[in-house]
C-alpha cells in the first residue's frame, strides 16, 4: 500500500499535501481507495467555501459503500478537482495525484504539523492488519 | 469479525481465489464481495449469466408425518396450497408480527420439506424452528452438507440445460426437481434473488467445485461469470427484494415491508397471526417504498427523509443502480407521504439534500 513521504494524512484515511503559497490538496489515500472499491461519484464543497478542520466537508461513493470526507485542515477552498467529478475513477487509479479533490488555503502552515507523518500512518495501517 | 482468514471457507474457495475474488467474511463464511467489479458483473447478470456462491445460506430439513403442519405453524404463507415441487416464498414471524426471518420452503410433500434460510440467522432460527414445533417432526440442520450455487440471467436456462440435462428444462419459477449429477443428488429450484431467469441449485460439498467450473466451462460461449456479493445486493435491490438485516427484521412486520402478499391469514392459526390481523385492522403508520433520487447523491441504510423540516421516512437500503444508472433506495416512509409520485427529500448525512421520487416497484424490470 503506496503512502507518499512527503504528505500528511489523518486517522481517517485523507491526505494533506502542503504545495506553496499556504495551499494545501486534499484527497484520499490508496487504502480508502482500496477499500471503498469502485468509487462511482463524488461530493465535494465549493470553491470560496470555508471549511474546518475535523468536520465533514463531502462524500465519497463507491458502489458498495459511502464515505465522508473529514477536512484535513481549516481554510478557505480555492480549487475543485473537476476530473474527480467527471471521472471519480481516477480516485482509484491515482489517488495521491491526478485524483486530488480540493486545493485549501490555509492561515498559518503549522496545522499540518497536527497531522500524522508517512510513517505514523504506515504504522496505523499496519496494527489495523493486525488487529483484523 | 473482519479477517477473512477466521471465517470458514466453502467448497468453492479455492474457486474463488484462482478467478480473483475479494474475499470479505460474511456470516461467518469467508466469501467473494467482487471478482472484476460489482457494476460490470451486475450487468453480467442482466445481459447474460452469472454464477454464485450462495453456499452460507442455511438449509432445514422437516420431515415426518406432521411436517407440513409443523412448517404451516412457523409461516405466513399457505404451504398446503402448493403443490409437491413447488417452492414458496414466506416470513415467519414472531408472536409480535416482528419477522424472524424471510425464507424459501421447499414442498417435496407434506411429510418431507426443506427450508432455505438467511445465512446470518441460520442458528437463531434452527432454535426457533426446534421451540416452536420440534415435537411435531424432525427437523434437522443440513447446512453444513450442502453448497449453494445461484445461476441467473438470461441465459441461464440454456446453461442449466448444457450441464445439467433436459431434467433441467421447462420448469416454471418457483418450483425444483431432484436431479443427479456425477452420480450425487442435487437440488435444482428455479428461484433466484436477482428478478433474473435461471435458478438455484443444491449441491452436496463433495460435488459443488465440480459443478461449479462445469458450469464456468460450458457457458463460456454464454458469457458467464462469477458474480460477488455486492451484485447480489445491487441486483436484488434493483428487483426491491427485501434484504433482512436492512430492509426487515424483528420491529418490522410483513405488511409494512410490502410482502403482506405473503400473509395468509385464512389458512388458519400461525404464530403471529393475531398480531398481523390486528395490523391490518388498525391500518398502516409506514410502509417500506421503492424511490429513485433526482439529482447526485447515493442513499444508505439509515439516511433520513424528510418533507419541509418533517422527518418522514428513514432509508433501508441504497445504491447506484448498476442498470439504470440513478442513485436508488428502498425506505420506511410514513403515510400519508408514502404514496407512489410522491416527491421527499433524502439527507445526505447532513452534507445537502437531494429530491427523491417514490416510484412503483420493481425498480427495475429484467428484458424479457
Amino acid at each position: 500500500m503506496s503512502v507518499p513521504k512527503d504528505y500528511r494524512y489523518t486517522e481517517t484515511h485523507e491526505w494533506a499535501k502542503f504545495e506553496e503559497d499556504n495551499i494545501v490538496s486534499v484527497g484520499i489515500t490508496e487504502y480508502a481507495q482500496d477499500k471503498l472499491g469502485d468509487i462511482v461519484s463524488v461530493d465535494l464543497p465549493r470553491s470560496g467555501d470555508e471549511v474546518e478542520k475535523g468536520e465533514p466537508i463531502g462524500m465519497v461513493d463507491s458502489q458498495k459503500a459511502s464515505s465522508e470526507v473529514i477536512a484535513p485542515v481549516s481554510g478557505v477552498v480555492m480549487e475543485v478537482n473537476e476530473l474527480v467529478d467527471d471521472d471519480p475513477a481516477v480516485i482509484n487509479s491515482d489517488p495521491y495525484d491526478e485524483g486530488w479533490f480540493i486545493r485549501i488555503e490555509i492561515e498559518g502552515v503549522e496545522q499540518m504539523d497536527d497531522l500524522l507523518t508517512a510513517q505514523d500512518y504506515e504504522e496505523m495501517l499496519g496494527q489495523m492488519d493486525e488487529e483484523e | 469479525m473482519s479477517d477473512p482468514s477466521k471465517a470458514k471457507p466453502t467448497a468453492l474457495y479455492e474457486d474463488h481465489l484462482r478467478a480473483g475474488g475479494r474475499m470479505v467474511p460474511f456470516a461467518g463464511y469467508s466469501l467473494p464481495v467482487q471478482y472484476e467489479g460489482i457494476a460490470a458483473e451486475h450487468l453480467r447478470v442482466r445481459k447474460a449469466v452469472g454464477l454464485f456462491d450462495v453456499s452460507h445460506m442455511g438449509e432445514v430439513a422437516f420431515t415426518g408425518p406432521r411436517a407440513q403442519e409443523a412448517v404451516q405453524r412457523l409461516v405466513t404463507n399457505d404451504i398446503a396450497k402448493a403443490a409437491p415441487g413447488r417452492a414458496v416464498y414466506t416470513p415467519v414471524c414472531l408472536p409480535h408480527g416482528g419477522i424472524v426471518d424471510d425464507m424459501i420452503v421447499y414442498k417435496r410433500s407434506e411429510e418431507d420439506l426443506m427450508i432455505c434460510v438467511n445465512a446470518a440467522n441460520r442458528a437463531k432460527d434452527f432454535q426457533w424452528f426446534v421451540d416452536q414445533v420440534g415435537a411435531m417432526c424432525e427437523i434437522r440442520d443440513l447446512s453444513d452438507e450442502y453448497s449453494q450455487i445461484a445461476v441467473q440471467g438470461p441465459a441461464a436456462p440454456e446453461l442449466l440445460v448444457r450441464v445439467l440435462g433436459g431434467r433441467a428444462s421447462g420448469m416454471k419459477p418457483f418450483t425444483f426437481r431432484d436431479l443427479d449429477y456425477r452420480q450425487v443428488g442435487i437440488t435444482l429450484a428455479t428461484t433466484g434473488y436477482t428478478g433474473e431467469k435461471g435458478g438455484e441449485i443444491y449441491v452436496p460439498n463433495a460435488v459443488a467445485s465440480a459443478l461449479w467450473n462445469e458450469l464456468l466451462e460450458k457457458g463460456a460461449d454464454l458469457d458467464v461469470g462469477p458474480i460477488g456479493l455486492g451484485a447480489r445486493d445491487t441486483l436484488r435491490l434493483e428487483m426491491n427484494y427485501c434484504l433482512y438485516g436492512n430492509d426487515i427484521d424483528e420491529t418490522t412486520n410483513p405488511l409494512e415491508a410490502g410482502i403482506g402478499w405473503t400473509v395468509k391469514l385464512d389458512k388458519g392459526d400461525f404464530i403471529g397471526r393475531d398480531a398481523l390481523v390486528r395490523v391490518k385492522e388498525e391500518g398502516l403508520r409506514r410502509s417500506l417504498v421503492a424511490f429513485k433520487v433526482e439529482g447526485k447523491g447515493i442513499p444508505r441504510h439509515g439516511y433520513g427523509l424528510f418533507k419541509g423540516d418533517e422527518h418522514v421516512g428513514e432509508v433501508t437500503s441504497g445504491t447506484l443502480s448498476p442498470s439504470l444508472k440513478v442513485p436508488i433506495g428502498l425506505a420506511y416512509v410514513n403515510v400519508p407521504h408514502n404514496e407512489v409520485g410522491t416527491v421527499i427529500d433524502l439527507d445526505l448525512k447532513g452534507l445537502r439534500r437531494v429530491s427523491a421520487r417514490i416510484v412503483a416497484p420493481p425498480l427495475y424490470s429484467p428484458v424479457d
